[in-house]
């Protein structure tokens, strides 16, 4: 089995989709001849010709509202975001658009608007962000943020296949930092799994996107004080797999909910009220949320440091929690 | 849990206070913070606020005992409270005629016997998390007989996951005996009757009520009795002027009350005077140390407030720092917290200085005794319209009499005058804006 990046991941999932359906084509700034800003789009122009790889102009309004017209007319495009941040600009042709769309008419939207997200890699303020809540509070869209190579190319595959507007999170941190052996043959991580990265007894920690390696850490230097962390990627934000979050919380009774995102709003809040509404009678002690506090991701390294959680932030939660 | 309420330490100096009357009764239902009970100490009157939520189970301390502070003086059972009886050392200090507080009956956690029939705690009592419960209903355990590990004695799944597979392994009931937590807590030993000390018997005739003094009281009569044995108190009046003031002050009260949502009242004004007047004539700002004079830097100036049961003095900390506002705005928030009885001791220490108003009750003016150990007090008395001679003729101007009690240890006649004399010229010529 090769070794791929989390990006080469990405990149060979699109890649196998465009050449086993003609109907996918890409769409983005400087995903052609550039190759895209982080490169996951590279080669594809040669390969695949500039009627499928197309350059478009600095509009993601234009870019997702022909995405959205080309999908209605049968075609499957995926649309690069140069980064996530600039998703806003797009805001009314995904939420109101391809979100609504199937709602109001029926006709199925099959897009996947993809792009890479969060902080770690001093972006600043506007190349950093975490705003997969704006669309997993959108009914009619899925959210999908993968924590591993393996997942990438799976979950991206996946989304191509469905029918439902995807926003794919491709955290930018995780790039090329994360390796892993990928099946040669062809297969699909499904849409509104989680997993069970690491099994545990103590505390369950709920997380997803690069936090994953983040809980994974923790729970690795907790293992030798003896509180077992189990660690929950959820993969899919939208929808989110309820079964399993419910089934680790009845397990272990204790639970951290972590992410990158903000606090307030964020998903730790909405899996808060789920575990309070489904699982009250299987807590064995409060909801603790790990999260980056309520500010812009701040540019200076310090600063950033500061804001994001770490593990040792994780620690701190799961010390608390234990001795509860 | 149950949580016991002490009797606050209000400033360092502070080793009793009296419980002067509670707010809450018995079985009656306490928020966090909401007022509890008031107290009087040496220092302060003030409302203490519960420490927790829940309901108050009992009242260790009486209305009117005085008690050394962090003793126990009431138990609140928050939510999942088990009753436990406080290790209170509730000795009473003072008021012997009072009974001591008699031992909480009922308080002590039921003993528990192996395999007994005692009546399970309703689960609500301990500390745990709905899936303990859950669990403990599971099982049939009284909760009350696990042992918790956890935060505050919380009993925990792991706690009652051990019970239980300890109790199926170790037979019927046995392990329950040695469950340390269940033990009940022996009664609290109510002091023995002390003897009370003699009194010099009185004689009066014909009908009396008898009533103690509160502790504020006592407070006022010892200081007032040592102040006049410590200073020689000497006394000057001085007539003034106040027409420029009483027109400033109807001039712009109505801008300034807009402005500021506060009352332009005349104490603001006297307060300027001195404080500009003690300025220039520093030892009115000073105190006896021995045979030292102590001038201090910072101008605070006290402001007696009569309450209901007495009189309070808190004080305006450096007042030769604020301006007209600032001072109008901290005379206003001490007379509003003291009538409230939310004065901290900060607010009532450290005056160097004091200004008291018997004209506020109609006195043309009084002669006040020294606030120890201070040097000078000054009185006003009531502004009036008075017929007074201007340029041989008799016209009718806003007057009002200042007196200045002074120390004449280290303030002499002479300087008393220079003093006043200012404070007179800054009140007739003021011309401070106050907007």
């Amino acid at each position: 089995m090769p070794t791929l990046t989390y990006l080469d991941a990405i990149r060979q999932g699109i890649w196998e989709e465009m050449e086993r359906d003609p109907s996918v084509f890409l769409l983005g700034e400087d995903i052609g001849a550039f190759g895209g800003a982080f490169k996951v789009t590279a080669g594809m122009l040669e390969k695949f010709g500039e009627d499928r790889v197309i350059d478009t102009p600095i509009s993601e309004s234009a870019i997702v509202g022909a995405a959205v017209g080309a999908a209605l007319m049968g075609m499957r495009p995926v649309v690069e975001m140069q980064f996530m941040d600039f998703i806003a600009c797009g805001f009314d042709q995904i939420v109101n658009m391809a979100a609504k769309i199937h709602y109001r008419w029926g006709p199925a939207v099959p897009i996947v608007i993809r792009g890479p997200s969060g902080a770690g890699v001093h972006g600043g303020p506007f190349h950093s962000q975490s705003n997969e809540m704006w669309f997993v509070h959108t009914p009619g869209l899925k959210v999908v943020m993968p924590a591993t190579a393996y997942d990438a190319k799976g979950l991206i595959k996946a989304a191509i296949r469905d029918e439902n507007p995807v926003i794919f999170y491709e955290h930018k941190f995780l790039y090329r930092r994360i390796k892993e052996e990928i099946p040669s043959e062809d297969y699909v991580v499904p849409l509104g799994k989680a997993a069970v990265r690491r099994e545990g007894r103590d505390i369950t920690v709920i997380t997803y996107g690069a936090m994953v390696w983040t809980a994974l850490e923790a729970a690795q230097e907790l293992e030798k004080e003896g509180i077992s962390l189990e660690v929950v990627d959820l993969r899919s934000l939208l929808p989110y797999d309820e079964e399993l979050v419910l089934a680790s919380v009845r397990k272990c009774s204790k639970v951290i909910l972590l992410h990158e995102d903000t606090r307030t709003g964020g998903m730790a809040g909405e899996l808060a009220a789920l575990i309070a509404e489904k699982a009250f009678d299987d807590l064995d002690g409060p909801l603790l949320r790990v999260t980056a506090p309520d500010t812009p991701v701040p540019f200076s390294p310090p600063l950033e440091e500061y804001f994001l959680p770490t593990a040792q932030k994780v620690i701190g939660a799961a010390r608390k929690l234990a001795a509860y | 849990m149950a949580t016991n309420v002490i009797m606050p330490q209000m400033g360092e100096s502070v080793a009793e206070g009296t419980v002067t009357k509670w707010l809450k009764k018995i079985g009656e239902r306490v928020e966090r913070d909401e007022p509890l009970f008031e107290i009087s100490t040496d220092k302060v009157d003030a409302e203490i606020p519960s420490p927790a939520a829940g309901v108050l189970a009992q009242i260790l301390v009486k209305e009117s005992e005085t008690v050394a502070v962090n003793t126990v003086v009431a138990v609140i059972n928050g939510e999942g409270a088990a009753v436990v009886p406080p290790q209170a050392k509730a000795e009473t200090v003072s008021s012997p005629s009072v009974p001591p507080p008699a031992p909480p009956a009922a308080a002590a956690a039921p003993p528990v016997a192996a395999g007994s029939v005692a009546p399970p705690t309703p689960p609500g009592e301990v500390r745990s998390s709905p899936l303990v419960r859950r669990i403990a209903e599971e099982y049939g355990v009284d909760l009350a007989q696990v042992h918790g590990t956890g935060l505050g004695g919380r009993v925990s799944k792991k706690d009652i996951l051990d019970y239980v597979e300890q109790q199926s392994g170790a037979g019927q009931g046995a392990a329950a005996a040695s469950q340390p937590s269940a033990q009940a807590a022996p009664p609290i030993q109510a002091p023995g009757p002390t003897p009370a000390p003699v009194a010099p018997q009185m004689v009066f005739t014909g009908p009396t009520q008898v009533v103690p003094m509160t502790p504020m009281r006592q407070k006022i009569a010892e200081h007032m009795v040592t102040s006049k044995r410590t200073s020689a108190h000497v006394y000057t009046v001085y007539e003034i002027e106040m027409t420029r003031v009483v027109e400033m002050r109807e001039r712009h009260k109505n801008e300034f009350e807009r402005r500021n949502a506060l009352k332009l009242s005349y104490t603001p004004f006297f307060v300027r005077a001195a404080v500009e007047a003690i300025k220039q004539v520093p030892i009115i700002n000073s105190s006896v140390d021995g045979t030292n004079i102590i001038y201090k830097r910072d101008v605070n100036v006290g402001i007696a407030v009569a309450l209901e049961s007495g009189l309070i003095v808190p004080v305006i900390k450096r007042a030769d720092e604020k301006n007209f506002l600032g001072i109008a705005r901290a005379v206003h928030d001490l007379a509003e917290r003291a009538r409230t009885k939310r004065l901290s001791v900060d607010d009532v220490q450290g005056g160097t200085f004091t200004i008291t108003n018997p004209g506020s009750f109609g006195g043309l003016f009084g002669l006040p005794i020294i606030n120890q150990p201070q040097v000078a007090i000054l009185g006003v008395g009531a502004i009036e319209k008075r017929p007074v001679v201007r340029d041989d003729a008799i016209a009718i101007r806003s007057m009002v009499y200042l007196s200045l009690s002074y120390d004449h240890r280290v303030v002499d006649g002479a300087v008393a005058e220079q003093f006043l004399t200012k404070v007179k010229k800054n009140l007739e010529s003021w011309d401070e804006p106050v907007l």
